[in-house]
């Protein structure tokens, strides 16, 4: 019972993790890196789901019976290379941010919007 | 993986942060080769040790490398996360075991791919197939998306460059090249001798993706990388006068159109769109064509991008250094 269930724990203790940095953190870039744990444990969750035990890689070959599930590899393989561009997106915009404030810390940005109005 | 997650929680110090980023992409790509899916592990060697680590670190040299240690309300933000994983964890009691075979996830569409797949598309690598002919409107979306992520950093860090600053680049390249035997010369050298088989197995992983693990997401990437390389090493100028910048936004446009119009084609030969039966008498023939050529285009489009985000990275960090130069 507790083995057959490892898998996703780990995932939810990653997520979590990922999910902590987001909110606590006032650091942009630092909340760029929280939510690319978060996404990571997701790519987990789903590559954990396709394993199949005794299940070889999904290349067809002779004397092969048994594959792991070859759907999952394909939406996260495209998920990760999307998730790079998105990444970037978001730096490009921190970067941006620092040029426009000076700073990349949440709060200053918010003090400093306050002193504008 | 979890000790290198908590490790980036407790680090005020963002650039440890990264190399511990980079570290932890690597230990996920090797439990993605332990769970058989060799693409994914490919891919995420690549962008979440390489070029993701990469990024940040252009960035942070923009932004400052030291975290704020203040906190919001930390303890409150502990609270729901740690509600959260409870429900979650709760959740996942209902779950299917892992590794089963009966599992639900393995009973819908997987058969299908697995068993018919040889006989409908021919090639062996069952991702590639999935991932280019029966999920190809959907990858199309994903190269968009791509597409559309490269334009956004263009449009938000993009530099106009004068005429008169590329000759003043000019005559520092001059400069620089004659004073570059001096620095960093075995690194250099070995790079110089490393390029062309970087570019060589890219090539070799964007056409042998029918038969092992790869295509034109992870080729694109390696492809990159290898002149990410050469920019790092020989300088921001001299790789700006080998790689024109217009011609990088033409490729990347270029690879999405390639991509679209092999679906108009088979569009106007009266089948679906991105029906490769149509592109060839043959349906099996017609399948490895079709294939072959989204997966140029998807590459095309990925190395393309991923240069025009670190250029305008790099780029835009050049210009604030010759500011801060000139101001003082």
């Amino acid at each position: 019972m507790i083995m057959g269930l490892y898998n996703y724990w780990v995932v939810v203790v990653l997520m979590m993790i990922g999910f902590y940095i987001v909110i606590a953190h006032g650091n942009l870039i630092k909340k760029i890196v929280g939510l690319s744990i978060f996404q990571t444990s997701v790519f987990i969750f789903y590559i954990s789901m396709a394993k199949v035990d005794g299940g070889t890689a999904p290349i067809l070959a002779e004397g092969i019976t048994q594959y792991s599930n070859p759907l999952p590899h394909v939406l996260i393989l495209t998920a990760i290379v999307v998730g790079i561009a998105t990444t970037a997106l978001g730096l490009a915009l921190a970067v941006r941010i620092k040029e426009a404030y000076g700073t990349i810390e949440e709060d200053e940005i918010q003090e400093k919007d306050n002193l504008d109005c | 993986m979890v000790a290198t997650a908590i490790a980036i929680v407790k680090m005020k110090d963002l650039f440890a942060i990264i190399m511990l980023l980079g570290i932890y992409s690597l230990l996920s790509a090797c439990f993605f080769v332990a769970m058989d899916a060799v693409d994914v592990a490919f891919t995420e060697a690549a962008v979440g040790a390489g070029i993701s680590t990469l990024l940040m670190l252009v960035a942070i040299t923009m932004t400052g490398r030291v975290e704020n240690p203040s906190r919001h309300k930390p303890a409150l933000a502990l609270f729901v996360v740690v509600v959260t994983g409870s429900l979650l964890i709760y959740g996942t009691l209902d779950m299917p075991y892992f590794g089963l075979a009966q599992d639900p996830v393995h009973l819908h569409v997987a058969p299908r791919y697995i068993n018919d797949s040889m006989q409908e598309i021919g090639v062996p690598n069952i991702v590639t197939s999935v991932l280019a002919s029966y999920r190809a409107f959907d990858t199309f979306g994903e190269v968009v998306v791509i597409f559309t992520a490269g334009m956004g950093v263009l449009a938000l860090l993009s530099v106009v460059r004068h005429p008169k600053d590329v000759a003043i680049d000019n005559s520092k390249i001059d400069a620089f090249n004659k004073c570059m035997h001096e620095e960093h010369l075995i690194l250099r050298i070995v790079a110089k001798v490393l390029i062309p088989f970087i570019l060589l197995f890219a090539l070799y992983v964007q056409f042998h993706g029918d038969y092992g693990p790869g295509g034109g997401f992870q080729a694109g990437v390696i492809f990159a990388a290898a002149i990410i390389l050469y920019t790092m090493l020989f300088g921001m100028n001299t790789a700006r006068r080998v790689i024109n910048q217009s011609a990088t936004q033409l490729f990347a446009a270029v690879g999405v159109l390639l991509y679209g119009s092999v679906g108009v084609i088979s569009l106007l030969e009266g089948k679906n769109f991105l029906d490769y039966s149509a592109l060839s008498a043959d349906p099996i023939a017609g399948q490895h064509l079709g294939i072959l050529l989204i997966e140029l285009g998807v590459g095309i489009t990925v190395t393309a991008v991923m240069v025009i985000i670190f250029f305008n990275f790099a780029g835009r960090r050049n210009d604030q250094q010759n500011k801060e130069n000139n101001d003082l």
